[in-house]
């Protein structure tokens, strides 16, 4: 039988407050980025506007590319230019409502002025002012009810002290995996929002195991102290968190280095928000748990820890 | 076998041959080449594309736009039903203009979703669809008039002082006559002096100049003498006919007297437009009557005779392409207000493929290193996982081919996460029934307990993750929508697959050796 991880014995729960400081200082270190910077990057979902996505038989570079487009008496652009393999791939933003279509005033500017040189188009998204609105809107609604519909389960499931810690750890991966795109200027798309969703979904699944453990334990080994209960739960399942986290890391890293651009953001994500989402059940998720146990028992009077 | 037995294995084989069926046409249409397809019946590759799994915009490329219908100039009556006769209108013209598969739906009260497969020629498809397409036959005012009118606005302009800086002393005293090249039924202004003219005829008040039964209308940019421009019209405002008398309409040569070879849309009318174009044509013999579409003059032919046959056509800068969409969007009638694009999502061709190619790379990679993985740390048990894993993609799969839903890339994502889920539902069991095992319980015992352990586990788990998503799916949009589709279906078939089929072959396994001493885990 080939195991590992089996019959540890870590006092997980006894390095807690350090644990509390350092998902506070990342969710702090989050919170600055964003205000300093005004938020996360929105790409023309949200904010409205246009994205082209194009091709070019051959290489142009990028300032001479932006002469043209100037030239063809475009504004208010952003363009970028595909690296390595993909340096004949263009993205143009407009935040600007453009009333021209904007490929072919692209398409007949570079074809005119390159020789030889056809442009084809990836994609075009233009999203109205009104609608990014809305859909920026939906989809903050739609992750606010989703949580919310963690707590209000988990809270029948499995009392309130567990939804809190739940929640917050799940909150605390989502907002962590934004930062750490952030940080790398991913900007903030509906592909981006469902890798944030896809974390969500990877970490209550992950906190539910162990909160299952603890529940199971904590019912047999009554004598016990709250922490040392939590503990044993943790270590127990350590092998399962181990190997299920391992492989849907590997699975991400794979996706990471060969998926191409289009998977890119959203592998990035899952990297990130898998490593957090395994450390928050146990550091957060668990902890706040005991935390709030703990607290409870003190109203009632209980001091035993 | 228990009864108990016999059902679940019934079930397992029940459901799998349900999701080989729903399967089957994705494998043919999937596999096959384009030259095959292009010898089957038509018919035939209809229904076989309408079994297969439904591919998203984002993967197999096309459009997809989101129209909102301008109901601000309409009384409250006409405003409710407006939305849905441009739907209809809009669902004719898209069916005249020959895309495979369109899809046409309302969204929310004053919208309308267009999705077009495969389209290409993205402008055309927009020009066809948000044209408003109002035709008005409507009658030019004499010289005369025109030039009186005209008169009364430069002296109205010169006395505002409204004339932009730089220009002439001549062009002091007439600033909007002084801009035309010629003046007899109409005004010609060249190109560089439209803005110019535009904005003096947008300054205040000249509302109040202009009779209250006339308006000015400009023509299409045209040549005259040699010099690019367009016209400037004083037109009758209240139409004599309008696109309604219109019975149909195809596009020609040869309409145009002067270019015998421009290309056109002659129309036939409708009996009563029959009636009424002879009435109008004999009433004004000699006059100009002016073929205005959305506001436009697309052309100002003189009425030489009455004309009895209700034959009428426009002529104008047209291609062949052009005229032939004119020609559709004037069949297919009016919309009952303008439309404005309030989102566009195009595809190309190849993005989409390129999007499938590395999503199925990055399933097949995912999926060989869970396969190896398992295989390796869980021996047989292991491979009995991975069979399960791939029964669930299996039905997965075929759910989304049966249900006739679309696959996207967020789905491909969701189908990645319920992937990642099913992984862990067997490592959960096996490292349950490891740990019994340790404990010193027989092989037997320790399926039995890991499995109703390790149950309430996965069912939590499963049931978080289903609810959260049954919100995403009720409340997100299009591509979050898309994410907790595949997941739900995947869940679902996660709880089958990776927990009574798994256990299935397990107590298959244990039963027939009778007291198994040991298990491959």
């Amino acid at each position: 039988m080939l195991q590992f991880l089996h019959g540890t014995n870590i006092p997980f729960m006894k390095s807690r407050k350090f644990a509390y400081m350092f998902s506070g200082a990342m969710m702090l270190a989050t919170l600055a980025w964003l205000v300093l910077n005004g938020g996360p990057r929105y790409g023309v979902d949200f904010t409205g506007g246009t994205l082209l996505q194009m091709r070019t038989s051959r290489e142009v570079p990028a300032d001479e590319m932006r002469s043209t487009l100037d030239g063809v008496g475009l504004t208010g652009y952003e363009l970028q230019q595909g690296s390595g393999d993909d340096r004949n791939q263009y993205m143009l933003r407009l935040r600007s409502e453009e009333k021209r279509d904007v490929f072919a005033t692209v398409k007949q500017g570079v074809e005119s002025r390159f020789q030889g040189v056809t442009i084809e188009l990836r994609s075009n998204d233009v999203v109205g002012p009104k609608v990014g609105g809305e859909l920026r809107q939906k989809a903050v609604w739609a992750m606010l009810t989703s949580l919310g519909a963690i707590l209000v389960f988990v809270g029948i499931r499995y009392e309130f002290k567990f939804a809190f810690g739940a929640v917050v750890a799940l909150f605390h991966d989502v907002f962590i995996t934004l930062g750490v795109l952030c940080f790398f200027h991913r900007e903030m798309t509906l592909t981006v929002l469902a890798a944030l969703l896809t974390i969500a979904g990877f970490s209550i699944n992950d906190t539910i195991v162990i909160f299952d453990r603890i529940r199971e334990r904590s019912k047999e080994l009554r004598k016990e102290k709250h922490s040392r209960v939590m503990d044993i739960a943790v270590n127990e399942t350590l092998s399962r968190t181990v190997i299920t986290s391992l492989t849907v890391f590997l699975t991400a890293l794979a996706l990471f280095i060969w998926g191409g651009e289009v998977l890119r953001d959203f592998s990035l994500a899952m990297l990130v928000g898998v490593a957090f989402g395994t450390y928050s059940s146990v550091f957060v998720a668990s902890a706040l748990a005991l935390d709030t146990w703990i607290r409870l028992d003190r109203r009632k009077g209980i001091t035993a820890e | 076998m228990t009864r108990t037995d016999q059902w679940k294995l019934a079930g397992v084989i029940v459901a799998t041959a349900l999701a080989l069926w729903y399967l089957w046409p994705s494998y043919q249409y999937y596999t096959m080449s384009p030259q095959q397809r292009a010898t089957l019946a038509p018919a035939r590759l209809a229904e076989l594309r309408k079994g297969a799994v439904q591919l998203g915009l984002d993967l197999q490329g096309g459009m997809h736009i989101v129209l909102e219908v301008d109901r601000s100039k309409l009384s409250v009556a006409e405003a409710k039903d407006a939305p849905d006769r441009a739907m209809e209108i809009i669902r004719n013209r898209v069916d005249q203009f020959g895309v495979a598969e369109p899809l046409i739906q309302r969204q929310g009260e004053d919208r309308i979703v267009v999705q077009l497969p495969g389209l290409t020629d993205r402008q055309r498809a927009i020009d066809l669809i948000g044209k408003t397409a109002l035709l008005e036959f409507k009658l030019v005012r004499t010289q005369e008039e025109a030039r009186v009118l005209f008169d009364r606005l430069d002296s109205y302009l010169a006395a505002r002082g409204a004339v932009p800086a730089g220009l002439d002393s001549s062009l002091r005293r007439s600033p909007l006559t002084g801009h035309f090249l010629s003046l007899d039924a109409a005004a010609f202004v060249r190109d560089a002096d439209v803005p110019v003219v535009q904005q003096l005829l947008a300054t205040s008040g000249i509302d109040s100049i202009i009779p209250i039964d006339s308006e000015l209308a400009w023509g299409d940019v045209q040549d005259f003498q040699g010099v690019s421009g367009r016209s400037l019209y004083v037109l009758k405002k209240e139409p004599e006919m309008t696109g309604g008398s219109v019975a149909s309409a195809e596009a020609r040569v040869g309409l145009s007297q002067t270019n015998p070879g421009a290309w056109g849309v002659s129309m036939k009318m409708t009996p009563k437009g029959r009636a009424d174009f002879a009435r109008v044509t004999g009433n004004n013999v000699g006059r100009l009557l002016a073929i205005v579409l959305d506001g436009v003059v697309a052309s100002a032919p003189n009425i030489r005779e009455r004309i009895p046959s209700g034959d009428a056509s426009i002529t104008g800068s047209f291609d062949l392409t052009t005229s032939r969409d004119l020609a559709i969007v004037l069949r297919a009638g009016a919309l009952p207000a303008p439309v404005h694009m309030v989102e566009e999502r195009s595809v190309g061709p190849s993005l989409g493929s390129d999007s499938i190619h590395e999503g199925l790379l990055a399933m097949g990679l995912g999926t060989a290193m869970v396969i190896a993985f398992m295989s390796i740390y869980y021996q047989l048990s292991g491979l009995i996982a991975v069979s399960a894993l791939l029964l669930n993609l299996v039905y997965v799969v075929a759910c989304i081919a049966g249900f006739g839903a679309t696959l996207t890339l967020p789905g491909i994502a969701g189908l990645a996460l319920s992937v990642g889920m099913a992984v862990d539902t067997n490592v959960l069991i096996f490292e349950r029934i490891r740990e019994e095992l340790r404990r010193g319980r027989s092989v037997r015992q320790s399926v039995e307990l890991g499995y109703n352990r390790a149950f309430r586990t996965i069912l939590d788990a499963h049931l978080t993750t289903i609810i959260s998503s049954l919100f995403l799916f009720q409340f997100g949009t299009g591509p979050i929508k898309g994410f907790a589709v595949t997941l739900i279906i995947g869940l679902v078939a996660n709880m089958f697959t990776a927990v009574l089929f798994t256990r299935m072959v397990f107590d298959w396994m244990l039963g027939r050796g009778g007291k198994a001493e040991r298990l491959s885990i």
